[in-house]
């Protein structure tokens, strides 16, 4: 058995911001649990002498020209929103302080 | 039913090329043909009202003398996971529902200047997240073989608009088989290109590490067409390969002569038994490999000790980097706002908008993922799922050292019916058994139909795996067993699909 | 707000060693953002932009969008690590930090993790009394900054108590290098001033790359201060608190004495710190609270799939340290010697921010005592009136100019600082405002002579007096004589003239 609980799950949705009903943290609660016990078997063969990969083909110093490009109008960022005061974006209060 | 739906794409492009048809009509075929099936089929998400304008512009080019490429006025239906300026784009979400693009995505641009025709968005399930399609927000596909079986997924739209005639080319992703898999169950063509092969640039990141757009098509010189066109450098993705790439039509047009197959190494996995098979579909891979054996190409039995990880892998990095990527849906920006009775903090609305916008299955992945990713827990799971991505790259790599290409079937199963594995998540991963390495490890991987499961009578798909980069020996293999089976055959399996329309 | 107790700061001292650290943001100055080809608002180019016009795709997380690495802010960066003593990265990566904000486009910030691009260095710092403290440096990483939030509603725009807030994302995806240090121990009761010390040294490091406009007042310099005290004799380091926004380099000096202040205040009241973000607050000079950090501090880091490791080539790094501008403590050295100031003197100009603007002054043609009167005199003190900065209010080049018609005696002191105000008010180069304001000295003696033959006139008894030797008297002849020629008059000269006339 792993260690998925229904606290867990509850704080897995306030870290990735999903308000879980009760009964989709039971729901789910069971079936990560079954999940996770299939997946972690990974770690049985991710011994320490094996290297992480985490781009399939391997490249690196893959950079820009620090030249202006085109822009979005304000009117092409703001199409999608939901709400917004003319040229910026709104949101209700947030809670707590500024990061 | 018009005969122009029934050309595939090469030959509908040579027939645009010599003026027997124009692309208004053309288009005018397929959209009649979308209106007549798709009430039944569902492959289309949106249906482009500027198709017909569109097509007649590449007519007037074309009469203005303009040397147009080969497939100028041939329609294309696009996966909604890619973004469109001139269509929706939902990625199969309610969250996205009505999201209109700045921007076309690389592979749509080039499709669009190389004179496609976008005809339509293709269902999809949520985000790219299923194998069955039955994930998409916007209700179910249907395979045109049998409607109450799924078309498999995550892109069971795109095949279905090309296995139903409603398109000749479509363009799909592949994650972990949402174009091969697919593929296997409806009787199509389907390539997963090298990672870095085709731009990534504005298809909604499922796991980006994992994530490659190829096409979609009903033969293998019509996508490699396509890969022609939507592949190549772009550097708008930094994880975009910069090599040369040769002509894959050109490759798949010299492998169709059949001279590859002579001493042509193919590896099958001893760790992938017959006994993981539906009976049909081990059938109709031994018969294929019997063709090419025949052919003069040499089995050998290979071994990739860590495939079976690959699933438990691909379930840990999937969900983690989605976690991540599925993050900027929170209402603030775009998409789907949801505001709690009687107002609420920012917070209240993002969760809140979360938890109605995402589907089941996304919000299982989401949370999967975020545990995968959480303090204490990262070098358990997702560290040691890229550890695991490490040695299935070792496994293709002593492989390789012994053979060409390897086979595999394209799935366990054919497919399967509607609603028969949509509660049982775990059942419904471990479909994509058989393409999950190649999405690992950043191989190149082609499913082309062996033909149908005697059981069932339903399309069974072959699936080849060649090194990084090796796309176009892919090709030359996949169009080399195309033209023996359809030989065989006496016609493309297609045609032995159920007529759609009014049968039902 | 109920105000914290704090101990006296002698007696805090007494009792605790304090501890500092400091987490430094710098704000490149590229043309364009850290990983999308928009407008950097931290170039003066694009000062005063609209809200959300500096914009790509990627700064708000448009689905479909990719970062793409900007070679100049790894560049900048390599070098900024350089001047900060630092190894740089064989290779390095960026990660991505996940957390809900408004302000984040994409809800995870790309940043640096396991594998910043530079590492352990040190920077020496020059107290205003000449001492030099040398702090050591941890790390510097790449990074980009979020977008800006406008509080609306409430008594104060702050976010407490506000009815919704408005998202700008034009500063979303700047480039940034953050700048940590390791602890900082021995401080005692320099702690304030080595805080601010060390600000001020970041700041004329990266001003002398020119990597940076390095205006706290902006934000292109953002200070976290770290402060911990434990009590004497104990090796444990005590908890500690990171004071954000603290936007001057007094306020950098002012935070960090309050917070020993309040800790002191609670330990000796056998209280516990709590480990926490505080707010500094400008108006009442206190810290407070922020929020818990209950969820915030899972960031669930990963490699991030969208780009590649950086991997600087040794040459590159090589190139870069040999451009390396001289240190800024060693540059100082210099200029002080050559140009023969005092301490005080010097330290006047230095902690006025006026190097520069010294020495372009004498690059330009000017005596070295002549830029420092015109910097720390008359300019400083328009700069300060007007809540300007100096350097912002004239160039070094027209200071220079304006000080040559002095000493060629066009103008005088008085008339000098009437055509600097011109100068300044935009009426142009120093000789146009002279010959636009016809502010030159009246140089024709025979206007002078007609003008003192008037005074004598209305005052017969000063003539008087001065012919009996009472030389003095001739101020009286002098004030009227300038009065006639508004001012416009080299005083030394009409004295000369007067007793001329008088000896006569
Ligand atoms: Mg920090
Ligand atoms: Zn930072």
């Amino acid at each position: 058995m792993s260690e998925i609980t229904p606290d867990l799950v509850r704080h897995l949705g306030v870290l990735a911001r999903i308000q879980l009903s009760d009964d989709e943290v039971t729901q789910l609660t069971g079936q990560l649990d079954a999940i996770v016990d299939n997946i972690a078997k990974v770690s049985e063969v991710a011994t320490p002498d094996v290297v992480a990969t985490s781009h399939p083909i391997a490249m690196h110093n893959v950079f820009r020209e620090d030249v202006v490009g085109q822009t979005l109008t304000t009117a092409q960022a703001l199409q999608n929103a939901p709400d917004a005061d003319g040229d910026r974006f709104r949101v209700t209060a947030i809670l707590g302080e500024e990061q | 039913m018009s005969e122009i739906i029934r050309w595939t794409a090469a030959e509908l492009g040579a027939r645009l090329a010599s003026g027997e048809v124009s692309s208004v009509e053309a288009t005018q075929a397929h959209l009649d043909r979308i209106a007549a099936v798709d009430g039944d089929v569902h492959a289309f998400l949106h249906v482009n009202e500027h198709a017909l304008d569109a097509a007649a512009d590449i007519d007037r080019r074309r009469a203005a003398g303009e040397s147009l490429g080969e497939l100028a006025g041939v329609p294309l239906a696009i996966k909604d996971v890619l973004v469109t300026t001139d269509q929706p784009s939902t990625s199969g979400s309610k969250i996205l529902e009505g999201y209109r693009s700045p921007f076309d995505a690389t592979v749509v641009a080039r499709s669009r200047a190389a004179g496609l025709i976008g005809i339509g968005k293709t269902n999809m399930d949520e985000f790219a997240m299923g194998s069955s399609t039955e994930h998409s927000a916007y209700g179910p596909t249907h395979n045109p073989w049998d409607l109450d079986r799924i078309p498999g997924g995550s892109g069971g739209g795109s095949a279905a608009a090309v296995a139903a005639f409603e398109a000749p080319l479509a363009l799909g992703s592949d994650t972990g088989g949402s174009i091969r898999q697919p593929a296997h169950v409806t009787g199509t063509v389907g390539i997963k290109p090298t990672y870095g092969g085709v731009s990534r640039y504005g298809a909604i990141a499922l796991a980006s590490s994992l994530d490659q757009v190829g096409p979609v098509t009903r033969t293998v010189l019509d996508a490699g067409l396509l890969h022609d066109i939507i592949g190549g450098h772009d550097p708008k993705d930094s994880t975009s390969l910069p090599d040369a790439w040769p002509s894959f039509a050109a490759a798949a047009r010299e492998g169709a002569t059949g001279e590859v197959l002579k001493g042509l190494k193919v590896g099958v996995i001893k760790e992938l038994p017959d006994s993981g098979f539906q009976a049909g579909v081990a059938a109709s891979f031994h018969e294929a490999l019997g063709r090419m054996e025949q052919l003069g190409a040499e089995i050998v039995e290979i071994s990739a000790p860590h495939f079976e990880y690959g699933v438990a892998a691909y379930y840990l990095i999937l969900p983690a980097e989605a976690s991540s990527n599925l993050a900027k849906f929170d209402s603030v920006r775009f998409g789907l706002r949801v505001t709690p009775d009687g107002g609420g903090t920012v917070e209240d609305v993002m969760s809140l908008t979360r938890d109605v916008g995402f589907g089941a299955e996304v919000k299982r992945r989401i949370i999967l993922g975020t545990y995968a990713l959480s303090a204490g827990y990262y070098d358990a799971y997702y560290g040691s799922a890229q550890k695991v991505r490490t040695l299935i790259q070792k496994d293709f790599d002593a492989a390789f050292a012994q053979v060409d290409v390897i086979a595999t079937p394209s799935a366990p199963t054919t497919a399967f019916k509607l609603g028969e594995k949509i509660g049982d998540p775990l059942q419904m991963y471990l479909n994509d058994l058989t393409t999950i390495p190649a999405n690992l490890a950043g191989v190149p991987g082609i499913s082309i139909p062996s033909g149908l499961a005697e059981e069932d009578g339903l399309p069974v798909g072959i699936q080849f795996l060649a090194p990084a980069r090796e796309d176009a020996r892919l090709y030359r293999v996949g169009a080399a067993l195309e033209a023996v089976l359809v030989d065989a055959w006496g016609g493309p399996l297609l045609d032995r699909a159920p007529l759609l329309g009014g049968t039902r | 707000m109920s105000a914290a107790k704090l101990m006296d700061y002698d007696k805090a001292l007494e009792l605790f060693e304090p501890v500092l650290g400091f987490e430094v943001h710098v704000e490149l100055n590229t043309e364009t953002k850290m990983f999308s080809d928009a407008p950097n608002p931290a170039n003066e180019r694009n000062h005063d932009a609209e809200p959300n016009t500096l914009i790509a795709p990627v700064d708000l997380g448009l689905p479909g969008s990719l970062p793409v690495v900007n070679a100049t802010a790894v560049r900048s960066s390599i070098s900024l690590g350089l001047a900060l003593g630092c190894s740089i990265a064989e290779s390095c990566r960026f990660a991505r930090k996940n957390y809900f904000y408004p302000d984040l486009g994409k809800n995870y910030q790309i940043s640096q993790y396991d594998e910043p691009i530079a590492f352990e260095g040190s920077v020496e710092v020059e107290l205003e009394d000449g001492t030099l403290v040398t702090i050591p440096i941890e790390r510097a990483h790449m990074e980009e900054d979020a977008g800006k939030l406008t509080h609306v509603g409430g008594a104060t725009g702050r976010i407490q108590g506000a009815e919704y807030s408005l998202v700008d994302y034009n500063r979303a995806g700047v480039p940034l290098v953050e700048i940590v240090t390791k602890p900082i121990f021995g401080a005692e009761h320099r702690a304030p001033e080595i805080a601010k010390a060390y600000v001020a040294a970041i700041r004329d490091i990266v001003r002398g790359l020119g990597i940076s406009e390095a205006r706290l007042e902006r934000g292109n310099l953002r200070c976290d201060a770290n402060v911990s005290l434990r009590p004497r004799g104990q090796e444990k380091l005590g908890t500690r608190t990171e004071t954000k926004n603290v936007n001057s380099m007094r306020s950098v000096e002012r935070a960090v004495r309050y917070e020993i202040q309040r800790q002191a205040a609670i330990l000796a009241d056998g209280g516990t710190i709590t480990q926490e973000t505080r707010h500094w607050h400008e108006d009442t000079g206190t810290t407070s609270p922020g929020r818990p950090k209950s969820d915030a501090d899972d960031y669930r880091y990963f490699p991030e799939p969208d780009l590649l490791p950086v991997q600087p080539a040794r040459e590159l790094v090589e190139e870069l340290r040999a451009a390396l501008p001289e240190q800024p403590i060693a540059r100082r050295r210099r200029l002080k010697a050559e140009w023969g100031f005092t301490d005080l003197e010097f330290q006047d100009v230095r902690n006025g921010g006026l190097l520069d603007q010294v020495a372009a002054t004498i690059a330009a043609g000017s005596t070295a005592a002549a830029a420092r009167k015109w910097w720390t005199g008359e300019i400083t003190r328009i700069a300060n009136a007007e809540e300007r900065d100096a350097a912002e209010l004239i160039s070094p080049e027209n200071v220079a100019a304006l000080q040559s018609l002095v000493d060629a005696g066009t103008l005088t002191d008085k008339l000098a600082r009437q055509v600097l105000e011109g100068v300044i008010a935009g009426e142009g180069t120093p000789q146009q405002v002279v010959d636009a304001r016809g502010l030159a000295v009246v140089s024709d003696d025979g206007a002078l002579i007609a003008a003192i033959d008037d005074a004598f006139a209305a005052q017969p008894d000063v003539l008087a007096k001065i012919k009996d030797g009472k030389v003095q008297a001739a101020g009286a002849v002098i004030g009227a004589v300038m009065k006639a020629m508004k001012g416009q008059a080299d005083a030394a000269r009409v004295r000369e003239l007067i007793l001329e006339r008088a000896a006569q």
